[in-house]
């Protein structure tokens, strides 16, 4: 090419040809006396990929502790221990959040930040892509032979002739002739798929944010024989949404007929099963079996098998032979062999109160020190061992005292604190003619019960990531232009010029670009070398 | 056959493939070594044009300019003892699973078996397309037959049956998708080390200095353009897959533990996998971070993927540890 004269119409024409971004252009800085002129460099600031970069590093940063140190939400036992064991550093540490990490307001404000920045930039560039969308392919730049790639050779055939057959060669193209000259582009897809990745990020953050504000979860211990209904009082423990509202719990109610848990040769646990029968509120009654992996859905609540233990029967009676107590005993595993603690109180009597401490062994082996231990978890040799407690228990109607821990400051053991064995049907004598009897035995499962509301939307936004990524990753975006000109009157050959513009993978496009040449001139004369 | 002796055929076998991955990689380091005298002899040839300082170290041409390539025996060998290795090491993987009655990567020893396959899958594929030079195979094979050689000694595990919550058919999708990923993200995170081997070897001899080991193993080394491209497209490959896979792991987890994300360590450890990998898509787009510093987030990325498997399943108590 040898026009020089250059016309800044035509200057800007040629930018926006090889400019195969949506990224908006960076601005110049504010007109002296522009009031908004600060915000706006820090809008503009916020909203660069730069900043939107660091935001993500500090994102991974800040989540390491929380891959490291235990996090109160899900193990605050195992927080409290930790802070026990450095007593120094443990509470400064609690003070900056360490422990709660995700709910931090340091992390909030990183990841609050990182989506201000990325709506920032969403906004121009969906603007800018759907002008791109709807608008043509750009002209034709002035001087093909300096794109990245390109091609010219000659040829007998016509003008329109040779635009027919490039048109052809383009399908799968935006093609656009004008005059002697075609403007194509394809790959408008990479940008759509970008925006609609990071449009689910949004999404999904929406998604979460309303199961952690309108949704529900509470655990219930159920022993065999027992059940539970789907409502605030009836649970062990619940952590509400902080905009939870208790009419949207569905009414269902779940009844425990069997638990079944087995274990391979080594202990290791194969299944566990959850028979239940259960009914919605007014509705007809259904048996299901919960479990792991398979949780029962009522309307949306599900409810979930995580968790499980013994429950002996015992029956407990007192100096008169008259039974005061017949219930199972939730016992708390210890250990993976699945002993167990339990405690039992018997406060409804009329004079002394009893209490036992006992440790229940489902296949009970003796150490040489009359220590009993489990060898298996599996109910193969089941023993429960008690150590009984006379006295006061301490219950006071006013203060609520847990069901597995015995205030025995108040108390006297019975045979100096002695515990005895108990095999299924044995019963241990105590003075004054009261007894307990271990009858046989039982299990509990826990249930965990979940509501939210956000994951229909977080499961959407999730597809949404996928699809848009995969676009955005494996599309290319090309341009080609084509311009041709006629040879003249005295039969001189047609010129075609041929060149591209790739903004990924270039490599790969001299070659796709190679293979669309070789098919539009077939009966190219010979090629110019160019310069 | 009984399921025993099925699982140690499979686990004789995984030893099998360590021993032909190293001798593969001996194929691979004796090419380069032949090339490496052949272009010793070259550059002696082309010393005219060569910069000798006054009294000082001969410095030669950085590598391209006086490669001449000519088809080795022991680099074909190399390929094909590498792809001899891949089908013991896919049959072995078959056995296990024949052997457990289930998908072969229940626990860390299967999984890190998978991963190193889905790795050499990749390194093979790419040779055969042509996108990367074979030479790439001493520096692959060298961590291949490392980290093989360790699961299979730290971490092994007899075949066996599933813990209760990893039986789901979940564990097909989840795990594979996690496997794949992992087994690029390895990959990439190796070629990005090696960029950064060949970029620094480059910036030696720009400076004129002569490059000691183990920058020295630069001459041995795609160009730094090559192996940037290669680690882009490994990760470009593997990111969606793992974005995949964490999406898959939250069905899962709604499933068996009520919540489809619960800051878990090893949930914690992926998402910090995927945002550092994200930032390296992000780098590789921003003015002044491509190059060196893109591949450093990518050399981190891969870092914070073994802390995800290894550390959290050894050292730290969570949901997902089970083996």
């Amino acid at each position: 090419m040898t026009v020089r004269s250059e016309v800044p119409g035509d200057v800007k024409a040629d930018e926006e040809a090889v400019r195969l971004t949506t990224q908006p252009k960076p601005v110049g800085l504010p007109r002296k006396g522009d009031l908004f002129g600060p915000l706006r460099i820090g809008w503009r600031q916020l909203t660069s990929m730069r900043t939107a970069l660091l935001l993500l590093f500090l994102l991974a940063l800040a989540s390491v502790p929380g891959g490291f140190l235990p996090q109160r939400r899900i193990n605050p036992l195992r927080v409290n221990q930790y802070i026990a064991q450095h007593p120094t550093a443990g509470p400064l540490m609690d003070r900056l959040r360490l422990f709660d990490v995700f709910s931090s307001p340091w992390f909030s404000a990183i990841y609050l930040l990182l989506f201000v920045s990325l709506v920032g930039c969403l906004i121009p560039r969906s603007r800018l892509h759907l002008k791109a969308l709807t608008s043509k392919p750009p002209k034709v730049p002035r001087s093909i032979a300096k794109l990245p790639v390109n091609d010219r050779w000659e040829t007998t055939d016509g003008v329109d002739d040779v635009l027919q057959q490039a048109s052809t060669a383009l399908r799968g193209w935006r093609v656009v002739r004008r005059e002697h000259e075609i403007s194509a582009e394809k790959g408008y897809l990479r940008e759509t798929g970008n925006l609609v990745f990071h449009l689910s990020l949004i999404l999904l953050l929406v998604g979460i944010a309303l199961g952690a504000f309108r949704g529900f979860k509470a655990t219930v211990l159920v022993k065999e024989g027992k059940g539970f209904s789907n409502t605030i009082i009836s649970f062990d423990d619940v952590q509400p949404g902080r905009r939870f509202s208790a009419s949207s719990l569905v009414p269902f109610s779940v009844h425990l007929d069997a638990f079944r848990a087995t274990y391979g040769p080594d202990g290791k646990a194969l299944t566990f099963d959850a028979a239940v029968h259960w009914a919605p509120l007014g509705g007809a009654e259904k048996t299901d079996d919960i479990r792991v992996n398979h949780p029962l859905d009522v309307g949306g609540a599900k409810t979930y098998l995580i968790g499980h233990g013994y429950a002996p029967h015992i029956i407990v009676k007192d100096t008169t032979g008259a039974v005061i107590d017949d219930q199972l005993v939730a016992c708390l595993p210890q250990n993976a062999q699945f002993l167990s603690t339990c405690v039992i109180k018997e406060a409804n009597t009329t004079g002394t109160q009893f209490g036992f401490r006992g440790v229940f062994t489902p296949t009970t082996v003796t150490d040489s020190t009359g220590h009993v231990g489990s060898s298996y978890p599996g109910l193969r040799n089941p023993v429960l061992t008690v150590a009984a407690f006379v006295g006061d228990l301490g219950v006071d109607p006013g203060t609520p005292q847990s069901v597995y821990n015995l205030d025995t400051s108040a108390m006297t053991p019975v045979d100096g604190g002695q515990a005895h064995a108990l095999l299924p049907g044995q019963v241990f004598h105590l003075p004054g003619g009261a007894s307990l009897t271990y009858v046989d035995t039982k299990q509990w499962a826990t249930f965990q019960v979940t509501q939210d509301p956000g994951k229909g939307l977080a499961l959407v936004a999730s597809i949404g990531m996928v699809g848009g990524l995969m676009l955005s990753l494996f599309i290319r975006r090309r341009r080609l232009w084509v311009r041709v000109r006629a040879g003249g009157t005295d039969g001189a050959p047609t010129t075609v010029e041929v060149g591209g513009l790739a903004r990924t993978d270039p490599e790969r496009y001299a070659l796709e670009f190679a293979a669309l040449v070789r098919q539009l001139r077939p009966k190219a004369l010979s090629t110019v070398v160019e310069e | 056959m009984t399921d025993q002796s099925l699982g140690q055929l499979g686990d004789g076998l995984l030893l099998a493939t360590v021993v032909v991955y190293a001798l593969a990689m001996l194929g691979y380091a004796g090419e380069q070594a032949s090339r490496k005298a052949r272009r010793a002899v070259t550059s002696v040839r082309a010393s005219s044009q060569v910069l000798v300082g006054a009294g000082g170290p001969s410095v030669t041409l950085p590598a391209e300019t006086v490669t001449v390539e000519t088809p080795s025996r022991s680099g074909r060998f190399a390929v094909a003892l590498t792809a001899f290795g891949w089908a013991v090491h896919v049959t072995s993987l078959v056995l296990r699973g024949f052997a457990a009655h289930r998908v072969p990567w229940g626990n860390m020893y299967e999984f890190s078996s998978a991963v190193a396959l889905v790795a050499v899958t990749f390194f093979l594929v790419l040779v055969a397309r042509g996108r990367v030079e074979r030479a790439l195979g001493a520096f692959v094979m060298l961590p291949v037959v490392l980290y093989l050689g360790l699961a299979s000694s730290v971490l092994y595990t007899a075949a066996g049956p599933l813990v209760p919550a990893l039986n789901s058919y979940w564990i097909k999708i989840h795990v594979a998708a996690a496997i794949m990923a992992s087994g690029s993200f390895l990959l990439s995170g190796v070629v990005a080390l090696l960029y950064l081997l060949r970029s620094r070897y480059d910036a030696q001899l720009t400076a004129r200095r002569t490059p000691h080991f183990p920058v020295s193993l630069g001459a041995q080394l795609p160009t730094a353009p090559v192996l940037d491209r290669v680690s882009y497209s490994v990760i470009a490959f593997a990111f969606p897959v793992w974005t995949f896979a964490i999406i898959a792991g939250g069905i899962w987890a709604e499933s068996a533990w009520g919540r489809y994300w619960g800051w878990d360590p090893k949930e914690t450890w992926s998402f910090i996998t995927w945002v550092l990998y994200a930032g390296y898509l992000h780098a590789r787009a921003t003015a002044g971070w491509k190059g060196k510093k893109a591949a450093w987030v990518a050399v981190a990325a891969a870092g914070a993927l073994i802390v995800d498997y290894y550390v959290v399943n050894i050292f730290v108590v969570g949901l997902h540890s089970y083996a």
